[in-house]
């Protein structure tokens, strides 16, 4: 028995490193075949995709393999990329959103290239004037409600944020806590676009009386307290702008009108953009700038609505039907400077803790 | 200078239970210590200077303060009520037999692999919206928080408490009874002394298990409440605050390091008997009493960790209302195109993969790092092995998003050119789980008497054979144990904090977090789906390890 127990152990032993190592090897394969096809690494956030065709469209065109490398969420994979600027993982990193903007540009990590395209990126997207940081997509975190709860209820939907603190709204909100979502974060800093630096803690304490619910992350609010989504008695969210697109895009049956609405005037939906830029450090720099130029190119503009369900940077790129019918592009949707964002983003967490969560 | 004891040191140190130590030590600086010392060396002397403001930060902010009391707290108070659910159970488990309990005990065990998030949804269908569960309230966090904890960390106490418990020799406190104690007094007297090393084990397992919830905590407990892993993880990750992280993982460290100091003088105190290697006799139920106590028992493991189970899924397997497999069947189609979609017969190779070999990594390491602690606690008689125990004890407690950015500064050249390597994923793993492997295994080793080693070398039998034809087969039920948890380990890790993720080897719960990512009713029934599938394939992997001895029907 002991020497069957043993000669199982070093079997399964013998088996899975020889798994690993053939990983390993189709890896090394992979790199092999493709040797006349050179590889360029992207560095980027656990929620990038890209589908396949566009990927075959990429070795096409810029005669390169494509690998990615998923480094945790935008916080943690951008840090990552900090940590190990002088030996970098990868040619480029995809992902830096505006509220983070600061943080990449002080490390002084990217190389500045403009690419071809960058005339058809919206200028307001364009925050980093010496090109080391691209806009690639933006995506609005706004309220989303419960269409048939509040038809059910005999309710108004929200229109705005001020919405929130009157009377017939109590208890009907749940939102991220800003420490550790981002999208949390993003709505915090929409009420400080909207109600400024000295009143947006009177909105809070507000909204605290009017028993708002804060979870932690986007999964616990949406999956687990939105009554649209789950078994939870709230019928308001912070979410996407694009979310009743998703629930469109994955519902169990064809759907003709989304399940969701958003509110996005009044100030009320925060942009976060997301921006792309060359790594330095890169020994690959042509192959790097091509691959920025791919970035905004229809090709690649267009897959990424129904990839990662945010809005393409590029004004050239057709969106797709489900995003036309049921997603909302924000028509003025709340800015602050992301140098100021970076420098008080502490403080604001804080005080907004102090005040909300004791 | 003591002439006589010289070469007996020399000789105890080359013993090979002694070199076996290297193995673990060589596992420890390498993937341990060298990655952490380079974090913390970047965090604390940023530019060539030691700078401590970040210590005010900690210890003059009475939100720091409030953080580091409630997670010791909350950590104390989950072990206790693990502790009171599990020990009765353990009691039935290793005394009586009765039909179906194989089943309970995999079923026991499988809520250890879960994802937080999958259990957050799993407790909201089984409660509802009433939130009630045995008569109690169950909407409030720190009531979640403890459930939560009891609910994971149960099957942990249950298989090292009842492992132990049926190696007992029924004789001592069948003499007891003859001798006219009553069985309150043979349990008190007799039955928990010989328990306690068991209990301290697993106790000290589930509490600093506890001590770094990091999931648990931020899913169930919402923002009201942090522990000192929740903040590390903030001030790391979001606001890229290295010393402040760095020197809270460290306290972190220290203490996990304080508390199994203590632990372990405490185990060297405790009774030694023989074990028994036999058939441990079991009973069937008979009168009355004992057909009750076997019943609650099985109802108790039946409410606390499969009903939620069964609740997951009937959620995966209804749509309005009605018995369907669409949410299964979309898990074959890739709706978006995406280059990340993930076949779930590929996760599910992965993972068993990834699982298998960390098991092996940490049973390896984790018997020779037992048999070296050992061996220094009965031959070098100093503090050798008071010291080296709570230091295996470390990667239990420490910050993955702490020791990952410590892999990406240091493991980054050749010949360790680690960091986006695939053999990172088991190795990380099983440095999570051979912490589990030496508890589940030392106390079993360490009450294997002297006298049998010595008489085995006294008739000239080599260590090599010791081990084989003493050790081994006394320790095979705990090994078991430890197996169980390491493989479970590592099925559940998620992981994207540790390592810089390779999107072509996904695990489930990779799968289960990438559905969760987007909105969409699909995208949460495939999740549930996803996470049924994982239940299933940690019974089949727990069904396998089981049968590796399938002689000892008995105990776990």
């Amino acid at each position: 028995m002991k020497q069957k127990f043993l000669l199982i152990i070093v079997l399964a032993a013998l088996i899975s490193l020889f798994a690993c190592s053939k990983e390993e090897q189709k890896k090394e394969a992979k790199k092999g075949s493709a040797d006349k096809m050179p590889v360029v690494t992207i560095m980027t956030h656990d929620s990038f995709s890209i589908s396949k065709g566009v990927v075959l469209k990429f070795e096409e065109k810029i005669h390169a393999k494509m690998v990615i490398l998923k480094s945790g969420d935008a916080g943690e994979a951008l840090n990552k990329a900090i940590l190990s600027k002088n030996n970098p993982f990868a040619d480029i990193f995809y992902g830096v959103d505006n509220t983070f903007l600061s943080r990449a540009l002080e490390a002084d990590m990217f190389v500045p290239y403009a690419p071809s395209k960058l005339d058809v990126i919206d200028p307001k997207l364009k925050l980093d004037p010496g090109n080391r940081l691209i806009p690639v997509d933006f995506g609005d975190v706004c309220l989303n409600y419960d269409i048939k709860w509040f038809k059910d209820h005999n309710k108004v939907v929200p229109t705005m944020l001020e919405d929130l603190i009157k009377p017939e709204y109590k208890g009907l909100t749940v939102i991220e806590n800003p420490a550790t979502s981002s999208p949390g974060l993003a709505f915090l800093l929409a009420t400080i676009s909207r109600f400024g630096q000295d009143g947006y803690l009177d909105f809070w304490q507000k909204l605290k009386a009017n028993k708002v619910l804060v979870t932690n992350g986007w999964k616990e609010a949406y999956w687990g307290k939105f009554t649209a989504a789950s078994k939870g008695d709230r019928p308001i969210v912070v979410s996407y702008a694009s979310s009743p697109a998703a629930e469109v895009f994955y519902s169990k049956q064809k759907l003709s009108q989304a399940p969701t609405g958003v509110v996005v005037e009044n100030g009320s939906a925060f942009r976060q953009i997301e921006f792309a830029g060359i790594l330095k450090g890169t020994s690959k720099l042509g192959l790097a700038k091509k691959t920025m130029d791919f970035f905004l190119s229809k090709d690649f503009q267009e897959d990424i609505p129904l990839q990662m369900f945010v809005f393409p940077a590029s004004q050239e790129a057709a969106l797709p039907d489900v995003f036309k019918k049921h997603a909302v592009i924000t028509g003025e949707p709340a800015v602050l400077d992301s140098k100021l964002i970076d420098r008080k983003r502490d403080v604001w967490i804080r005080e907004w803790t102090e005040k909300v969560l004791q | 200078m003591d002439r006589k004891s010289t070469p007996v040191k020399i000789r105890n140190l080359i013993h090979p239970y002694a070199l076996a130590g290297l193995v673990p030590a060589g596992f420890f600086l390498i993937f341990y210590f060298y990655p952490l010392s380079g974090i913390f060396f970047k965090s604390f002397f940023p530019k060539g200077k030691i700078d401590f403001v970040f210590a005010d930060q900690v210890f003059f902010s009475s939100r720091m303060i409030k953080i580091i009391w409630f997670t010791f707290w909350q950590a104390g108070l989950s072990t206790l009520l693990t502790l009171i659910c599990a020990l009765p159970c353990a009691f039935v488990l290793s005394h009586y037999s009765f039909k179906g309990k194989k089943i309970i005990k995999i079923l026991a065990s499988i809520p250890f692999v879960l994802p937080a998030v999958v259990v957050a949804a799993a407790f909201q269908a089984c409660f509802g919206k009433t939130g009630f569960f045995f008569g109690l309230k169950f909407d409030n966090p720190l009531g979640l928080i403890l459930l939560a904890h009891v609910f994971y960390n149960f099957s942990v106490m249950l298989r090292i408490i009842t492992g132990f418990w049926s190696s007992l020799q029924g004789r001592i406190s069948e003499a007891a009874m003859v001798l006219g104690a009553n069985p309150l007094q043979v349990f008190s007297t007799i039955t928990l002394p010989l328990l306690k090393p068991a209990i301290y084990a697993a106790s000290a397992l589930v509490f600093i298990f506890c001590f770094s919830s990091f999931g648990i905590i931020l899913i169930l407990g919402g923002p009201s409440f942090s522990t000192i892993e929740v903040e590390i993880y903030r001030q790391a990750a979001h606001l890229f605050n290295l010393p402040l992280a760095s020197f809270l993982s460290l306290i972190q460290i220290l203490f996990t390091f304080a508390l199994m100091w203590i632990y372990t003088s405490f185990t060297k105190k405790a009774a030694r008997f023989t074990p028994d290697p036999e058939k441990a006799n079991l009973k069937r139920a008979v009168c009355l009493w004992e057909k009750i106590i076997v019943a609650g028992v099985i109802l108790f493991i039946l409410l606390l960790c499969v009903m939620p189970l069964l609740s997951l899924v009937a959620g995966s397997l209804t749509n309005e209302g009605e018995l369907s497999f669409i949410f299964y069947k979309a898990l074959f189609k890739n709706t978006s195109d995406s280059i990340f979609y993930i076949p779930p017969f590929h996760a599910i190779e992965y993972s068993f993969m990834f699982a298998g070999t960390a098991l092996v990594i940490a049973l390896i390491t984790g018997v020779c790092a037992a048999l070296f602690i050992r061996h220094c606690d009965r031959n070098i008689k100093n503090r050798l092995a008071s010291f080296f125990d709570p230091i295996f004890m470390l990667p239990l407690s420490t910050s993955a998003v702490t020791l990952g950015f410590g892999i990406i500064i240091t493991l980054d050249k050749p010949p360790l050119n680690l960091r986006t390597s695939i053999f990172l994923i088991p190795i990380a793993h099983a440095l999570v789980g051979f912490p589990f492997v030496i508890r589940a295994i030392l106390p079993a080793l360490r009450s294997i008497p002297e006298q049998l080693t010595d008489a085995a070398s006294m008739l000239g039998a080599s260590p090599f054979k010791m081990f084989w034809h003493i050790d081994l087969p006394l320790i095979s039920r705990a090994l078991v144990a430890g197996a169980i948890f390491a493989f479970t380990i590592s099925l559940g890790e998620f992981g994207a904090t540790i390592f810089t993720a390779r999107p072509e080897t996904p695990t489930i719960p990779v799968a289960i977090y990438r559905f969760l990512g987007q909105p969409g009713a699909m995208n949460y029934g495939q999740a549930m789906a996803i996470s049924v599938i994982l239940m299933a394939v940690t019974a089949i992997g727990y069904i396998v390890i089981e049968n590796f001895r399938k002689e000892s029907s008995e105990g776990f």
